[in-house]
């Protein structure tokens, strides 16, 4: 396939290993921030074939995983509404909350429907204006301009009963979250592709300068990972903390301007809580007062759900890159994507699904 | 900010998740369809059932082996690109007899019509099953017709049930992979379900994919006359990884099979790609993979080349390792990874 197979050419995958393996000469922890990130380097089995002395460590970019246990208990109490369609992203039907999920809520009669853009969800309003429709607005900066443009569409015309309920968060903050953690074992990061695709990468000099790491935009595939691990290492080995873009064919570093703008518009930076992390302050965005007709939560009295996280899943600690799924005693065995009993064992993205789905067999102790 | 951030206070929860109601997972083809049926069905029905998890039956009647099975049909919408609900049924229910091996005999059908369905649609399926069962060389021995009130039921929904005849020598089982088979599948993978979702509305693609819905008992019978086939499966919901998956462990043998490969076509890899699908789970209804004796895989697979559904038949990979349930994949690019079943619903990524 055009544009995709060239990035999955053998023979380049094999010429920037053996590049790679000739240039390390020390051990090194390098954290991929993605959860698409995570998923391809096991998916294509690129893991294994990095020399062993790099450790990936897989970090929090995935938007299911840190969507908070009370964010989810509020989706399902709109959902259960009979008033109420409520549409969302997919891989957030099957993400339980205290007491059950947004499948169980469709089970049981609630009208929740998958949406492949919140554009979708905005049409449905229209169509049903004797329904209240509400959208899941979750995710990074990636996500983030598609759902602004989905409110604003929505005051363009008038369609007042549709909201959303946000769970926004932002990548910078929790980068420095998990290089200000005392337990912070990740010397590198390879910055996430789709993220710095919205946002550009002009957030992130200061980071690495103050916390003297390399940063390096990477891509999603083999070839753009291992260009993206190159490049980590070639600065890890000579000493540099630099910023740097290896996925120069998609991100620009400004970003694009009118999505930022879209985004800027109708949001701006809250605390936000993370799954398996905790609250880390001016994390994530909300709604901007002048929005605040659309926000779900007050529509429909749901602010006042809190949810306190039971202390019994680790990850929190895999979130941020200090353990790995099969070091969890309940891996593969009470925690399976059939049953996850946490997070980053539900989403595709998810490192726990990534490892179950392409590692089991090895890591089951 | 942060600089004592510390992530060990926090913990992830430990949600319960009720298991008190059907969900539609249960009839993904996937994990969750196989823990239904193990834990409901065959404690409860299936206790005279020994294949109970292969595509038919087969039972012995007067020294004839029968082999015998049923399908429901529940598609929308009734028209997809390629085919219909009509020629779905009768192909399902043709294929699973044709994968224990069996030449299909007769069929009869079943069907739910929600009140206010119109006759043209009706007749229009109903044309189009005459003409499947036509070309898989059965008949419809008996049906049975059932309306409900609107809402009731969506449209239409059919069931089919068969019965075939099974030569001697013939022994076909997903428990019978050995060590060295090496395995073959008919062609393209993942045509029907792609074809399908570019059909529902509001996915907001469409695609000229057509689907694949094809009965096989004719392909079936060439390969059965040129080699030993030791598994046949026609890899429906679930896609080719669940059909693998369920043979590893049926037959305790781990299977290895090569990304590069297995046949896609573009339109199938490209819309995967787009929706974040992976094309091994996605559906076939005219496909099957077979297990074949090694020295016999040359002659098998050139008797599927000639036939009009195997054109496109190609040699994925074998089996590696008697003992031990497990299907790996070596990727394109040189790595491997495993392969499991499709956990529950197939769900389109985020972002």
């Amino acid at each position: 396939m055009k544009f995709i197979d060239e990035y999955r050419n053998p023979e380049k995958v094999k010429s920037l290993l053996r590049e790679i393996e000739a240039i390390t000469t020390h051990p090194w922890t390098l954290m991929e921030i993605c959860g698409g990130q995570t998923h391809a380097f096991l998916h294509h089995g690129l893991d294994e074939m990095l020399p062993g002395e790099i450790e990936l460590v897989h970090g929090p970019g995935c938007p299911v995983c840190v969507t908070p246990l009370e964010q989810i208990d509020k989706a399902i109490a709109i959902a259960s509404r009979p008033e109420v369609i409520f549409t969302s992203y997919g891989d957030m039907l099957r993400v339980p909350g205290s007491s059950q999920d947004l499948f169980s809520v469709r089970a049981k009669g609630g009208d929740v429907r998958v949406v492949y853009s919140p554009l979708d969800a905005v049409q449905i309003a229209e169509v049903n204006p004797d329904k209240q429709v509400v959208f899941f607005a979750i995710g990074f900066e990636t996500t983030a301009p598609a759902n602004a443009m989905a409110v604003m569409q929505a005051r363009q015309r008038g369609v007042h009963n549709f909201s959303v309920l946000i769970s926004h968060v932002c990548v910078p903050p929790a980068m420095e979250a998990i290089l200000g953690s005392k337990n912070n074992r990740v010397q590198a990061f390879l910055a996430a592709g789709h993220v710095c695709a919205v946002m550009g990468y002009h957030e992130y000099p200061q980071i690495a300068a103050k916390y003297k790491v390399p940063i390096v935009v990477t891509g999603f595939e083999p070839v753009d990972l291992l260009v993206g691990v190159l490049a980590a290492i070639k600065q890890l080995e000579a000493g540099k903390a630099e910023v740097e873009n290896a996925y120069e064919r998609t991100v620009s570093f400004n970003g694009n301007p009118s999505a930022q703008e879209m985004i800027n518009t109708v949001f701006q930076p809250v605390d936000r809580k993370w799954r398996g992390i905790g609250s880390i302050p001016q994390s994530g965005l909300g709604l901007r007062p002048e929005f605040t007709e659309f926000d779900a939560e007050e529509r429909f009295s749901v602010g006042e759900i809190v949810t306190q996280e039971s202390p019994l899943c680790i990850a929190g600690e895999i979130l941020q890159g200090m353990k790995k799924p099969p070091q969890c005693s309940a891996y593969g065995k009470e925690c399976t994507p059939q049953s996850p009993l946490g997070a980053p064992m539900v989403s595709a993205e998810g490192a726990c699904s990534a490892y179950y789905r392409y590692h089991r067999s090895e890591v089951t102790t | 900010m942060n600089n004592n951030f510390d992530f060990q206070g926090y913990t992830c929860p430990v949600p319960i998740q009720p298991k008190d109601t059907v969900m539609l997972g249960h009839g993904s083809g996937g994990k969750l369809s196989h823990d239904l049926i193990n834990r409901l069905f065959l404690p409860e029905l299936g206790k005279a059932a020994p294949r109970a998890l292969d595509d038919s039956a087969v039972l012995t009647l007067n020294g004839q082996r029968l082999a015998f099975t049923t399908d429901s049909h529940v598609v929308s919408p009734l028209f997809f690109p390629g085919g219909d609900i009509g020629r779905l049924a009768i192909c399902g229910t043709v294929n699973d007899l044709a994968m224990a091996g069996a030449k299909p005999y007769a069929l009869t059908c079943g069907f739910v019509v929600e009140e206010g369905l119109s006759f043209e649609i009706l007749q229009r399926v109903v044309q189009s099953m005459r003409e499947a069962a036509a070309e898989a060389g059965v008949f419809i021995a008996a049906g049975d017709t059932k309306v409900v009130q609107k809402g009731g039921a969506d449209k239409l929904f059919i069931n089919t049930s068969g019965i075939g005849t099974i030569a001697d020598g013939i022994n076909i089982s997903g428990a019978n992979a050995k060590l060295g088979d090496v395995v073959i599948v008919s062609g393209s993978i993942g045509d029907h379900g792609i074809a399908v979702l570019s059909a529902r509305e509001g996915l907001g693609f469409e695609t000229a994919l057509e689907s694949d819905v094809a009965p096989l008992n004719y392909l079936v019978d060439a390969m059965l006359n040129a080699g030993e086939v030791h598994v046949l499966r026609d890899p429906t919901r679930g896609g080719l990884a669940t059909s693998l998956v369920e043979i590893s462990e049926q037959s305790n043998a781990a299977i290895e099979i090569d990304e590069q490969t297995l046949p896609f076509k573009p339109a199938v890899k490209a819309a995967c790609e787009m929706l974040g699908f992976d094309p091994l789970f996605i559906a076939n209804e005219g496909k099957l993979v077979a297990f074949v004796k090694e020295s016999d895989a040359d002659k098998v697979l050139d008797a599927m080349k000639k036939t009009k559904y195997g054109g496109d038949a190609a040699v994925i990979g074998r089996v590696i390792e008697a003992g031990k349930s497990q299907v790996r994949l070596k990727t394109a690019i040189g790595g491997t990874r495993l392969v499991d079943m499709l956990p529950g619903e197939m769900l389109p990524r985020i972002c």
